[in-house]
């Protein structure tokens, strides 16, 4: 049963951390040659390459739109989990690519580009818990890093509720012995949400709490978007 | 273009397109055991959205980290005589969202006693399958979908087990629930908060979240859509949900 296991023994998490302490954050950019703009985030043992691709313009003529379309697709790699995952996209990725794709429009000046598309590919190079966030950092920094007009970065983690504690950034273990987990992002200039999703059971006081907790997170780690940014331009 | 241009006139005058304010829902009607053939089902009618939920039970093989747990399986199809832009075809993205955050509001809030469907341990547990399907759409698939998925439950029974067989038709008893979960969708727009979007009003507002609730607590979020909300919006969002929650929770 959910919530049983033993996750916070006095006060500090299986690994170590504080409640409201992230794990190790890296980020990278200009990770992939090939790619328009790319970037690498890892939280703690959770890997994430994103790349981006275009714009250009959207074959076939029917599909064109007035603004800029934006593909996403997130992957988790077969290897990156305990047990192979099978290649392809089930059922989950096909609704966290959604998200992710929802996470990031708001910040993107789609109008600039009417007739086009924008490819972004998000994998999970290893996954251990707060993938989908870790994955819209990365993608974030890869549209900037191709250029792509936008009016912020999107900057995400996640927050959870385990054994009765309020804790940010969940691992693998914690994710799947969570008694609930959210999954935030915002657009931190402006305080603007642009993913937001929960599972799991809260009362509203908590849920206050709880994103309070995440959109300071969010502040710290959106300075160190920048920082990963400008180092590629010195 | 007229249309939208229209919708969104008549939203800025603080009205809707057919006189409803803001927070109100449309006419809301449920009908339940309408298939017989189904071990429960339900059809729900919110204005000219129209949903049908079934359940069927089968016998499976448990998770192996669940070996003594019922299985829960929440599946959704736009049926292409629903809206003139629906084909038929294997699932899109909006119908594998609309089914993992009506199964996220079931499992979470933990609706059905899913450790009373074992039969025999790592071998056998009964299957809970919810078919949801939309037979029309007139905006907010999902607050309808969760109703008719929750009223279909409420209805469903487990049919009688006996020598690896299921006797279809015949029953053991009704499927052991503890919770009603309602999913409330809050739009946004300019400033405004709307609940049960007409389909007009979804072309022109693209931000919304859905909110499942049961006995007072939150047990799914799920923002959607292009737009974005502010962070001093969320309380308004969440005691709109709340509120409309126990409206909600009285019709099924």
């Amino acid at each position: 049963m959910k919530g049983n296991v033993e996750l916070i023994i006095d006060g500090k998490r299986l690994d170590g951390r504080k409640p409201l302490e992230m794990r190790e954050v890296e980020m990278k950019v200009n990770v992939v040659r090939n790619a328009d703009g790319s970037a690498y985030v890892r939280f703690g043992k959770t890997i994430a390459i994103a790349a981006v691709y275009g714009p250009t313009i959207l074959l076939p003529k029917h599909l064109q739109e007035d603004k800029l379309l934006v593909k996403v697709r997130y992957s988790m790699l077969p290897f990156s989990v305990d047990e192979r995952k099978s290649p392809g996209h089930d059922r989950r990725s096909i609704e966290l690519s959604k998200v992710i794709k929802n996470a990031l429009a708001p910040a993107i000046m789609l109008d600039e580009y009417p007739r086009a598309v924008l490819k972004v590919y998000v994998e999970i190079i290893q996954a251990d818990g707060s993938t989908r966030v870790t994955g819209t950092n990365a993608a974030s920094l890869a549209l900037a890093m191709a250029g792509v007009p936008m009016k912020d970065l999107v900057t995400a983690c996640s927050v959870g509720k385990i054994n009765d504690t309020i804790v940010l950034d969940l691992n693998g273990i914690e994710d799947n012995n969570s008694q609930a987990d959210m999954a935030f992002a915002m657009m931190p200039s402006k305080n603007r949400v642009t993913l937001w999703q929960m599972d799991g059971q809260l009362t509203k006081e908590e849920i206050k709490k709880m994103i309070k907790i995440a959109s300071d997170a969010c502040k710290k780690l959106y300075d160190m978007q920048k920082k990963a940014i400008r180092g590629a331009f010195k | 273009m007229m249309i939208e241009e229209y919708v969104r006139e008549v939203l800025n005058k603080g009205r809707r397109i057919d006189g409803r304010r803001f927070d109100e829902y449309r006419k809301i009607i449920v009908e339940k055991d309408i298939i017989e053939k189904a071990e429960g089902s339900a059809r729900v009618k919110l204005g000219n959205t129209e949903v049908i939920a079934g359940v069927k039970l089968n016998v499976l093989k448990p998770f192996p980290d669940t070996p003594e747990e019922g299985v829960l399986i929440v599946n959704a199809e736009f049926l292409p005589i629903a809206h003139e832009e629906y084909e038929p075809g294997p699932p899109g993205e909006d119908e594998i969202e609309l089914a993992r955050v009506v199964d996220r509001a079931i499992r979470e809030s933990k609706a059905i006693k899913l450790e009373e469907l074992c039969i025999e341990p790592s071998e056998k547990v009964w299957g809970v399958f919810i078919d949801i399907t939309v037979i029309n759409d007139d905006g907010n698939l999902m607050d309808a979908a969760c109703l008719a998925a929750t009223a279909a439950l409420e209805v469903t029974k487990i049919p009688k087990y006996e020598e690896d067989k299921i006797i279809r038709g015949e029953y053991q008893g009704k499927l052991p629930l503890r919770a009603k979960p309602v999913i409330v969708t809050v739009a946004k727009y300019g400033r405004r908060f709307l609940v049960d979007l007409k389909k007009e009003e979804e072309e022109i507002i693209d931000t919304k979240v859905s909110i499942g609730v049961f006995d007072g607590k939150v047990c799914a979020i799920q923002k959607q859509g292009q737009g974005y909300i502010s962070l001093r919006d969320i309380e308004t969002i969440l005691e709109l949900a709340l509120r409309k929650s126990q409206e909600l929770k009285k019709v099924i």
